[in-house]
This record gives structure tokens, C-alpha cells and sequence, in this order.
């Protein structure tokens, strides 16, 4: 039996942290030389975490797929990271971060771990900017600041369009520096394909070597995954392509729970879905809703000339748009967090308001702003999120209105942590996206990037030499023991298996048939048929794609193709697990909706009688229904209430 | 929209590697490029045959993972974008398309159309950089930088480390990936401080790894998919010269 420790530090709200920083122990300079870490993904969280323990003197190995650690995919982050400076003197404190952050996420997240999110926050843009980070900056040379969802304040710091690749350049950049002083050994083209468990703690991991195809094996004394998101269960989404959830799939086969997988974020302003042949959707940032406004047409006849191409948005005048967001939340208008806006649209659209071919997109129009602040201002805010809209598209947006539609985004579930980002499995730590800690059942906007580096800079530094104290005295361990046989050995039988199917459809056609059933049936919207429909046609999927899967190619050399299906075979059985999730927590909170708990004017409902806690699943074997464990979620610096942001 | 494709097919870094020609019918105008790859090898192995191998992450221009030399042009026939934001749209029903890898010494073919880039992560390791630890540093605001100088660092560190610029070159030079990164930390005040020393690294790092020399032909700004000016050249040359004077 599993029992939750979720290792909360005694003390009031803004101590728990302090309290802990000065009572965990430490391991001196001598031992961190002896001391091994591995960090698997090389986006915020995880290119942090290797730079500052190679900083603190551990040897670090890190692990990417990709060419290089800088291509990570917090690298697409557009709009900014939140921080609680108060720069702007517009009421900000770390208190009001905490709180909005515990409000957007619908009180399902731990208010410790949320506290310390925003007692970091101020540290993280003091380090990125002394790395060389250019955020924007007024004419007077101090930091600008603009606002995001569920905030009444301007917290977010921003690079232009392009926040997430200079704070991931700035990470890669420190990661380099220890590279080169010898701290950080890097491995790139590589997918971690299994956890090393010896004596009930994480020891090392196996590796496929994508361009050899070879298996390759790597001990340490502590493993931390950073791998981000699982949003590609849902097949179009705006993570990269090869963005995977492999290994934590593994740490969750391993013994390591996973917790709130259905708590998937669906981003409200994306480009529209084209073409069936379409292989990703690209997001507009958030920031655009500080100066677009969302409408649709207010007459159903207009949407239909809309539909059928017959007028353009300048045709329907003022007073037959129907700005929405404004109508339904007047206090936070365009700016509503994520959740909100993405139902919201979905209602406008399904009740047939939609302004494209397809019927699912609405407009997001920035004429107003051009009028107020010239079309160079608005250039100088977005402008390359312009030209990239215009590139895909073909249309210009300074001319015409966007048009956007909700896509599969973030994924805030993840692997369970305690206080200390370790999972139940000692040594085993999961940081950043991939685990489930900060976020409850929404992530605000700008509040990703802020984890990822909390947890890397400021958190996970403290918590795993708190850990690795206990084991200086443990060697090094070979990586010819039994264990790594044995994990070496699945990991070949796994890969065998996939080859040998030798069916008649490519991955894609699985993949695609995934995504489908998911965005149906478990995706903003959810009941009790359609996800009892889903499971069942999930495990139609696994089945068929066992039988019938066809993998071109050989083993030992480059195949992106057993890449992929093994990333696939996985998505699979984490959709499923997202199904039984979503299944079981019969209530509405965040990008939850389950339309049997919904208030009158089609709000979603929260039950906190019965499901303020953590739902973790515990793996039972192939085939077998996961056993749930709860964590109960205590609140004592609020009180719960249902989200208003009318 | 239908198409002929030449493509560049290459097993390993050992073999010698050949054009082959495939026909491709039926494209959406508005499909990206990397989508009408997409097609191909779906039809490719469905016949049994070896996929085209291409790098490619992000899909939306940023990661810098992809990488095809398209009609002559790093990124193809549009300005201002990388690979995968190029679409079908850009080309003429029927046309012939002939798809190779990057090609420069520093920059091995590993399979088709990927090549090996680790030269630039290498560059970068020698010294761009500043050398701050996690928890050093003072209050973000305790120095106010002016909002140009700010804007033209922020120009530089656009840089994806695509490789475009080394592929454009008759060179293969790498001179505009080393003065993106040179320029963007040597105008910021925090910068400054190591800016002679990593210079120097970064330009001896960028000669031993077989890169080429600028000769100023301009071909590397004309293809950047970011825009970076040959002017982060002629700040790299100021700052490589004045480190050299003050040493001597």
C-alpha cells in the first residue's frame, strides 16, 4: 500500500519554504564531487536544474532527443513569465500571485507548493536578466510589464513574442558554461527508454542513441526527469512533434504515481485546424488578448454568410458583433483565464456563430487598438506573432481580424511530487511540466515559465541535496548489475515487439485515430457515455495498433519511425488513463468540464464536498484498472469559492 | 497541387549519397512543406520503402531543428522563415523541387537531410555565456539599460542556431551565428565585463571546428529566417580587434 507523504514543511504559509531552506541538509563541496545526477529534457526545468547542480559542484549528465539542448520546446513560448516585483506599484505582492495562481488553477493545487511558486518568482527574473535575458524595458531603461489571464495586475515580463526562447537561451547559456567547465556532460539524440531502480531507489537510466540506434546505459545516485508535457495524446496540439511522455509512462509502469492526468489544458487562441493532413497547431500568444478583442457575429445569418465566404468581418458593423467574453465577464473581458475562454468559444461555435469554412473559429481583431495605439506600437508588442500568423494563414492581421480556435496546449497533470519534486519512488524527481504540482486544474497564462525555473533554479537545488545527504556514503554503481540488465532487457523486448508487428499502417494512422476519439470525447467538453466510449475505443486502438502497426526500417540505425511508434504505444495507454481520470472525478473544475456539473448559466461546477484532492493512479499491470489514491487538499489561507470573473 | 521532387538520399555519414526523383500528387496549397513531407513518406512506407529522414521539432519556426536547402535557398523560396513555416503556396502547380541537406564541412550529413549541428553548440560552450550563478544576482532593476540598446540585443539574440546562414555561405562561414550571440551580450552592461574574453574563445573555437571565413558577400543576412544584420559582423570584428589591442 502507497501511502502520501506529501512532506509539507510546518509553519505558516510564508515560512513553510524559509523553514525548510534552513533546517534540510546540505552536503558539503567534497561529497558533491562524488555525487552523480542524471536530468533527462533540456527545457526550462531541465537545462536549469543540470546548470545549477552542475554550479553546486554534482556531476551531471544530461539527456535530450533533439540536436541540441536549445531546441527544446519551451522554446515556442511566446507571451512571458510572471513575476511578483510589483515593478508597476499596481497592488502586486507575493501573496496576490499566490492567490490568483490558486484561484486560476480552481483550488485543486497545493497552496504550499503555490506559495513557494510565488516566493520564487521575483529571484527568477533578478538571474535572467544578470544571464544576459532582454526583456522589454520602458524608455527610462527599467523592466516593462504586461498583463495575462486571471490577472487584474501587470506582473508578466516579456521579450517580445519570443519570452520562452530567450529564457530557454539563457538556461542553455549557463548549461554551456558548465559544460565547458566540465560539471555537465551532454548527450543529444537520445531518448530515455527506461528507469533503473536498485534498491528501491531511481539509479540510473537506459537510453536509445537515435542515430546508432545502439542502447547505452548511465548510472547516478539521483534521476530527474524534466520532460515536459503530455499534450500529444490529443495528436494536433502546439507542442513540438516529438514532445513525449515516455518516460514518465515508464516512471508510472516503474511504481511512480500519476496524478490528476485529466486536468489538460485547452489554450483558447490558436490557428485554426486546416487540412486533415494537418501535423500540428501553432498558438497565437495569450498577450494578444491585452489588445485583441474577441467576437463573433450577434445574427446566426451573418455567421452563415461568414461560413460560405460570402462577406468579410468589415461587413458586419459594430453593433452586430458580439464580443463575448465582454458580454458574459465584464470585469475581466478579454483577459478571462484560459479555461473560460476556450469553452466560451466552443458555446459561440457549436451554437453555430463560428466565421470560418469549417464553422470553428471566432475573431480576434485588433482594429480597435490600431485606432488607439498605431500600427507601429502594436508591430513593436507582436510583431512577429503577425508575420507568423500571415505565414500560415496567407492574411495579414493588421488588415483583417485573426481567427483562432481552441487546441490541446498544456498538460497539468503529471507525475505526483511531494514538497520536495520527488516522486514516490526515492531518488526519482520530476520537475517543470511533467509534474503535476503547481497548476491545479488550470495554469494561468506566463505561469509555465515561471515553474519551469522555480523548479530548476530555486527548488529542486535545495530538495535533492536534502535527498543525495543520506547517500554520500553510496558508490557509484556499474552499469552491468542484474538491474540494469533486466531494464536493458525490456527495453529491447519493447523495441523487438514494435518491429516485428510488420502490419499495414504507418504510426500516424493510430496516432491520428488517438487524437481523434480524445478531442471528441476527453477533450473540452466531457460526459459520462462519451469517456466510457472512449476507453472503449482507446483499447479498440492499443489492440489494433499491436496487430497491425508498420515500422519501416531496422533497429541499429537512425528510424524516426520506431521513435515515434514507441512514443505512440505510449500515448495510448496514457489516454486511457486520462479517460478513467476524467471518468471518475464527476464535477467541473478548471479545463475539467464534465457536463453533468455545470451551473445554470453554463458555468462550470465544482464539488468540494467530495473531490478537493489530488486523484494519483497507481499502475497494477498491463491490462489492469489503476488503483486511485487521494490526496486531500487542505486550504487554510483561503476559502473555497466558486471562480467568478464576471 | 502535384510535384516532382528531387531529394538528396544518403544511408549513413559513410556513403556517397545520390538525388532521387519522386512524384507527389494532390497537395493542399495550404499545406506547410514539412506536411507535404509528411504525405511523401506516409506513401513511402506504405510501399515498403525507406522514409526520407528530416530534422524538424517545433513546426512553427522557432526551435531551429529544420533545415533543408530548397531550389538553392536555406529554408526555400520565401523571406523571413525557417522550413517548416514555408507552404506548398510558395511554389507553381507542377513545378520540379530538388530538397538537399545543409552542406558545409563543420556540418557532417548524418542520414538524407539531416546534418550534424553540434559545432554550434560548441561554439557557444567556449563562451557565450555570462558567468552568473543561480542566486547571485541583484535586483533586475538595479540597472536600467536604455530601451535601444535593449531592442538592438534583443535583434541579435533572435538567432534560432538554425544553421542558415553556414549553409547560404559559399564559405560555410559561420560568422553571423557567432556575431548574433557576440553582439547580443557585448551591448548589454552585464555582458561587457567578459565580452573581450569571449570573443576570443568563440572566434578560435569557430576556426578549429572548420568554419569558413566572411568575405562580407551578405548572403547569410539575405537568408536568416530572423532578420539578423551583417552589422552583429562588423560589432564582432570591432570586438575581436579591441580584445587583441588591449592584450597587446
Amino acid at each position: 500500500m502507497i501511502a502520501l507523504n506529501s512532506r509539507i514543511p510546518d509553519g505558516s504559509i510564508d515560512k513553510k519554504w524559509i523553514n525548510f531552506k534552513s533546517s534540510c541538509k546540505l552536503v558539503s563541496p567534497a561529497n558533491k564531487m562524488k555525487l552523480d545526477v542524471i536530468v533527462v529534457g533540456t527545457g526550462l526545468a531541465g537545462a536549469s536544474a543540470a546548470a545549477s547542480l552542475g554550479e553546486l559542484g554534482y556531476n551531471v549528465k544530461v539527456f535530450c532527443y533533439q540536436d541540441s539542448p536549445r531546441r527544446a520546446h519551451s522554446i515556442a513560448a511566446q507571451g512571458g513569465i510572471n513575476a511578483a516585483k510589483n515593478y508597476q506599484n499596481d497592488g502586486d505582492s507575493i501573496y496576490r500571485l499566490f492567490l490568483d495562481t490558486l484561484k486560476g488553477g480552481d483550488y485543486r493545487s497545493r497552496e504550499a507548493n503555490v506559495y513557494r511558486l510565488a516566493e520564487v518568482s521575483n529571484l527568477i527574473i533578478d538571474h535572467c536578466v544578470a544571464q544576459g535575458v532582454p526583456f522589454a524595458r520602458d524608455y527610462a531603461g527599467y523592466l516593462d510589464n504586461r498583463s495575462f489571464g486571471g490577472a487584474q495586475v501587470s506582473r508578466t515580463f516579456y521579450a517580445r513574442g519570443q519570452t520562452g526562447q530567450q529564457l530557454l537561451l539563457g538556461a542553455y547559456s549557463s548549461l554551456n558554461r558548465q559544460i565547458k567547465e566540465g560539471k555537465v556532460k551532454l548527450y543529444q539524440r537520445r531518448d530515455v527508454l527506461n528507469i533503473v531502480i536498485v534498491n528501491g531507489r531511481a539509479r540510473g537510466v537506459i537510453v536509445r542513441n537515435l542515430v546508432t540506434g545502439e542502447i547505452e546505459r548511465y548510472s547516478a545516485h539521483a534521476v530527474v526527469l524534466a520532460t515536459g508535457g503530455y499534450g500529444n495524446v490529443y495528436f494536433l496540439s502546439t507542442n513540438a512533434m516529438g514532445s513525449n511522455a515516455s518516460v514518465i509512462w515508464q516512471a508510472y509502469k516503474k511504481g511512480s504515481l500519476f496524478a490528476n492526468p485529466c486536468f489538460t489544458q485547452i489554450h483558447p487562441t490558436c490557428i485554426p485546424v486546416h487540412g486533415d493532413y494537418q501535423s500540428k497547431l501553432t498558438l497565437m500568444s495569450e498577450s494578444l488578448r491585452n489588445d485583441g478583442r474577441i467576437w463573433v457575429p450577434k445574427k446566426i445569418e451573418d455567421a452563415r454568410k461568414l461560413q460560405r465566404g460570402e462577406i468579410k468581418a468589415s461587413d458586419i458593423p459594430e453593433e452586430d458583433r458580439d464580443y463575448y467574453l465582454e458580454r458574459r465577464y465584464p470585469a475581466f473581458g478579454n483577459l478571462v483565464p484560459r479555461d473560460i475562454a476556450s469553452r466560451a468559444a466552443k458555446e459561440r461555435c457549436d451554437a453555430g456563430f463560428g466565421v470560418n469554412n469549417t464553422g470553428l473559429a471566432v475573431f480576434l481583431d485588433f482594429s480597435d487598438s490600431i485606432k488607439r495605439l498605431g500600427k507601429e506600437e502594436i508591430e513593436r508588442r507582436y510583431g512577429n506573432l503577425f508575420q507568423m500568423y500571415e505565414k500560415i494563414t496567407n492574411e495579414n492581421p493588421y488588415e483583417t481580424p485573426m481567427m483562432i480556435y481552441p487546441a490541446v496546449h498544456y498538460t497539468m497533470g503529471g507525475l505526483w511530487v511531494d514538497y520536495h519534486l520527488m516522486t514516490n519512488i526515492p531518488g526519482l524527481f520530476a520537475i517543470g511540466e511533467c509534474n503535476f504540482s503547481d497548476h491545479g486544474a488550470n495554469r494561468l497564462g506566463a505561469s509555465a515559465l515561471m515553474q519551469g525555473l522555480a523548479d530548476g533554479y530555486f527548488i529542486l537545488p535545495y530538495t535533492i541535496g536534502n535527498y543525495l545527504a543520506d547517500i554520500v556514503k553510496e558508490p557509484r554503481i556499474d552499469t552491468n548489475t542484474a538491474e540494469f540488465e533486466e531494464a536493458n532487457k525490456e527495453v529491447n523486448e519493447k523495441i523487438n515487439r514494435l518491429m516485428s508487428v510488420n502490419g499495414k499502417e504507418p504510426v500516424d494512422f493510430f496516432h491520428k485515430k488517438l487524437g481523434k476519439i480524445m478531442w471528441d470525447n476527453v477533450g473540452m467538453s466531457r460526459t459520462e457515455d462519451g469517456l466510457n466510449e472512449a476507453i472503449k475505443i482507446i483499447r479498440e486502438i492499443k489492440t489494433e495498433f499491436w496487430k497491425n502497426v508498420k515500422i519501416p526500417g531496422k533497429i541499429n540505425e537512425y528510424n524516426a519511425e520506431l521513435e515515434k511508434a514507441w512514443r505512440v504505444a505510449d500515448f495510448i495507454e496514457l489516454g486511457e488513463l486520462i479517460a478513467i481520470d476524467a471518468l471518475h472525478r464527476k464535477e467541473s473544475c478548471g479545463g475539467h468540464f464534465r457536463e453533468e456539473s455545470q451551473t445554470e448559466d453554463g458555468e462550470a461546477k465544482r464539488n468540494d464536498e467530495e473531490f478537493a484532492y489530488v486523484a494519483a493512479w497507481e499502475y497494477k499491470g498491463e491490462n489492469k484498472n489503476p488503483e486511485l489514491h487521494k490526496e486531500e487538499l487542505i486550504y487554510k489561507e483561503v476559502q473555497l469559492v466558486q471562480r467568478n470573473y464576471k | 497541387m502535384n510535384f516532382t521532387l528531387k531529394i538528396w538520399r544518403q544511408a549513413n555519414p559513410k556513403d556517397k549519397g545520390r538525388f532521387e526523383t519522386y512524384k507527389i500528387e494532390n497537395i493542399s496549397p495550404d499545406a506547410s512543406f514539412l506536411e507535404m513531407l509528411d504525405i511523401l513518406n506516409e506513401k513511402l512506407i506504405l510501399e515498403g520503402k525507406d522514409p526520407v529522414a528530416f530534422d524538424h521539432d517545433c513546426r512553427e519556426g522557432i526551435c531551429g531543428m529544420c533545415s533543408l536547402y530548397i531550389n538553392g535557398r536555406p529554408h526555400g523560396p520565401d523571406d523571413d522563415i525557417t522550413t517548416c513555416q514555408l507552404h506548398m503556396r510558395k511554389f507553381k502547380d507542377g513545378e520540379t523541387i530538388t530538397i538537399e541537406p545543409w552542406r558545409a564541412a563543420a556540418f557532417p550529413v548524418i542520414k538524407d537531410l539531416i546534418v550534424d549541428r553540434s559545432a554550434f553548440d560548441k561554439i557557444l560552450q567556449a563562451g557565450g555565456f555570462i558567468s552568473v550563478n543561480t542566486g547571485s544576482a541583484p535586483d533586475a532593476n538595479s540597472i536600467p539599460i536604455p530601451a535601444d540598446v535593449v531592442e538592438e540585443a534583443m535583434d541579435a539574440a533572435a538567432c534560432i542556431g538554425c544553421g542558415a546562414c553556414v549553409a547560404a555561405c559559399k564559405n560555410s562561414s559561420a560568422m553571423l551565428f557567432v556575431a548574433a550571440k557576440v553582439s547580443h551580450l557585448a551591448l548589454l552592461p552585464q555582458g561587457k565585463i567578459e565580452a573581450a574574453k569571449r570573443v576570443k574563445a568563440m572566434i578560435a573555437k569557430m576556426d578549429e571546428l572548420g568554419f569558413g571565413s566572411c568575405t562580407n558577400t551578405g548572403a547569410c543576412e539575405a537568408e536568416c529566417p530572423k532578420n539578423i544584420s551583417i552589422s552583429h559582423i562588423a560589432r564582432l570584428n570591432r570586438e575581436f580587434l579591441s580584445a587583441n589591442i588591449k592584450e597587446s
